[in-house]
């Protein structure tokens, strides 16, 4: 077959082009801008080299807030992932109670995120809370506002709350798509409940089950708006994440150019994560296809 | 350890309340399987052969009826009590496991020793020609390979009580069809294991069993060698479907020894008595060109050579009728007649063949 050469086709790429800078690349780059400068207001500028990285990186407050994320992150994704498998196993597969667990458990997906937080805020209360007044009057010291684990357990708690279904939805959708045969056969080959899953269920669920994992880091890396609101990132930094630590920083002290360095580095970090994820999981896969 | 399996009064609708006959997948059956014979079972998509078949196995329990092994009622007994294996029409391998692994997987959960284990995974690697492949991954296979692994993981287990298999070589290439048959043939020599085999290629069906099951619209409709299918299909489709080309049928008035194809007087040989919608079924081995003028009218259309013999496209009343003439034979200048030769007659009544009168059935 022959091609037809004609230059004139990178115009077709130009809106494209116009729409990625406007959208992604301009705004990256404004954050760049300002990473290397200092401004002590009225719109002046000064050069300011790499300062502001080599400061970020020996700040006590952004390791801090690191940690505290990566420890976040490790939790909610030991948690959400193994019982959305869970909650997934065990739905209908067909009839009118599949479709009400499949609405029921899209509902808290479709709340906004600052509501999520308010509804557990009041939840929570010990005053007027079902949650806390219930847990006080069993006799349950509990109080999010002062006591750190209390806090942790209830920003976790929120968030398997907020996203486990999302995990259950993706879960369920790759064990609909198995074909009944594989269970007639797994039958006949008197395999036990668990060989069925780790032999059938695990692998078909492998590829949705990757994207919930890269899902549920990233959001959970990021997620600023329901701890915020819940507990405003304490008791004394104790929830602070870097998400909450990076607004206070930018918008509460408007420490632009640090600010922007962390930004920076905070996206780097979660490209790295996620790509070095990615890259581990497509390789098992590759390897396991290919001896 | 094998079992002859008896089907009592069993019929199966997937429906919660059937009302009538329709609703039936597979209408009421009566009928056993002798211990290490091979069976097919052949009929259109949709006929009912896998919900039998399905029954058999325990993946799935009939909504009447009972289910026998060697007289033991096995109706309600999960498929791991009936030691059954069956191999599916697409292929079902463990994608994370080798093909050695996925060959000894039945095994192995069964407790097997591993040096047993090994002696059988290595006889069937070799009968599914893999022996190369044993530790190769399942997943990157191609669709005949992982099929042959499923038929694999049925042949590992000698002591079956029976061999289920529902259209398993739908996805193989032609020549290793011929190939994995005769595998199977030989496995039956070999062990004798009560063998089921579902397809609806009839060449399939009349070359790998002993007896074929004809099922039609959710019943059975004859069981039968190969010979008997050819010779006396009980059931109009049964001539039909098996034949190729199938059997003609032309409506017909019976009376005693004469039928009356389009006014035509023809002589049946033996007597039989008229009953509901009666046809004439001969099939097109049996039909003879002739110049006289005795016999049916009939028109050449198309003449079609396809090697061994040529097949004739006639026209008799509006209606196609196919012929087969040997590949040597002239086709006589100014035919426009057929005639029967009288032992390859069969008349039927309301699609079920009938026997002449004072003749056992």
């Amino acid at each position: 077959m022959n091609k037809t050469v004609n230059q004139k086709a990178w115009f077709l790429v130009l809106p494209v082009l116009l729409l990625v800078a406007f959208s992604a690349v301009i705004p990256l780059m404004t954050v760049v801008n300002y990473s290397v400068q200092d401004t002590f207001g009225n719109n002046q500028f000064f050069w300011a080299g790499l300062d502001w990285f080599r400061d970020m990186l020996s700040s006590e407050r952004m390791w801090d807030a690191l940690v505290r994320q990566l420890i976040f992150s490790a939790i909610i994704l030991a948690i959400e992932i193994p019982l959305g498998i869970f909650v997934a196993l065990n739905m209908p597969k067909r009839g009118f109670w599949s479709s009400f667990c499949l609405v029921t458990m899209s509902l808290p997906l479709l709340i906004p995120w600052n509501v999520v937080g308010t509804i557990w805020q009041i939840f929570g209360r010990v005053d007027i809370g079902l949650l806390g007044y219930t847990l006080d009057a069993l006799g349950i010291d509990y109080n999010y506002t002062q006591n750190t684990i209390d806090a942790w357990v209830t920003v976790i708690v929120m968030d398997v709350w907020h996203w486990t279904s999302l995990v259950a939805l993706l879960a369920y959708a790759g064990l609909r798509s198995i074909p009944d045969a594989y269970y007639q056969a797994a039958k006949i080959d008197q395999a036990s409940r668990w060989a069925v899953f780790r032999y059938i269920e695990l692998p078909k669920m492998a590829g949705v089950l990757m994207i919930a994992i890269l899902l549920r880091f990233m959001d959970s890396f990021m997620i600023y708006t329901e701890p915020f609101v819940v507990t405003g990132g304490g008791p004394g930094n104790a929830t602070t994440f870097l998400s909450i630590d990076l607004v206070k920083m930018a918008l509460g002290q408007f420490d632009l150019g640090p600010a922007a360095a962390f930004s920076l580095m905070y996206f780097l970090v979660i490209l790295l994560i996620s790509w070095v994820f990615y890259t581990v999981m497509t390789n098992l896969d590759k390897r396991d296809g290919a001896q | 350890m094998m079992a002859k399996i008896t089907l009592d009064n069993l019929a199966h609708s997937y429906l919660a309340q059937p009302r009538s006959d329709d609703d039936f997948a597979l209408k009421e059956l009566n009928h056993d399987w002798a211990d290490g014979e091979a069976y097919a079972l052949l009929g259109s998509s949709g006929c009912g052969k896998s919900t039998l078949l399905n029954i058999i196995s325990g993946l799935l329990i009939p909504s009447q009826g009972r289910v026998l092994f060697d007289g033991r009622d096995v109706t309600h007994a999960p498929t791991a009590e009936r030691n059954i294996a069956q191999v599916f029409q697409f292929p079902v391998v463990y994608d994370t496991m080798t093909v050695r692994e996925n060959l000894a997987f039945p095994l192995k959960n069964r407790g097997m020793d591993a040096a047993e284990i090994a002696r059988r995974v290595q006889r069937v690697g070799k009968m599914i020609d893999m022996e190369a492949q044993l530790n190769h991954k399942a997943r990157g296979l191609t669709a005949d390979a992982k099929q042959k692994i499923s038929l694999g993981r049925g042949m590992v287990r000698e002591d079956v009580n029976a061999l289920l298999f529902d259209e398993p070589l739908t996805v193989i290439d032609p020549h290793m069809k011929w190939e994995l048959r005769t595998q199977l043939k030989k496995l039956h020599h070999d062990f004798g294991h009560t063998m089921i085999y579902v397809t609806h290629d009839q060449t399939e069906a009349l070359t790998f069993a002993d007896k074929v099951v004809v099922m039609y619209d959710g019943r059975v409709v004859q069981i039968g060698t190969p010979q008997e299918l050819f010779e006396r299909p009980a059931h109009t489709f049964v001539g039909y479907f098996i034949g190729s080309p199938g059997m003609n049928l032309f409506d017909a008035q019976v009376d005693g020894r004469t039928a009356r194809i389009n006014g035509t007087p023809v002589d049946l040989g033996h007597s039989y008595r008229a009953d509901g919608a009666m046809q004439i079924g001969v099939r097109p081995e049996f039909i003879r060109l002739s110049t006289t003028e005795d016999g049916i009218p009939a028109r050449i259309r198309r003449v079609e050579d396809v090697g061994r013999h040529k097949i004739l496209r006639l026209e008799v009343n509006g209606h196609e009728i196919n012929a087969i003439s040997g590949e040597g034979d002239v086709i006589p200048e100014g035919a426009n007649r057929i005639t029967f030769a009288p032992e390859g007659v069969n008349v039927y009544a309301n699609d079920w063949r009938i026997s002449p009168l004072g003749e056992a059935a």
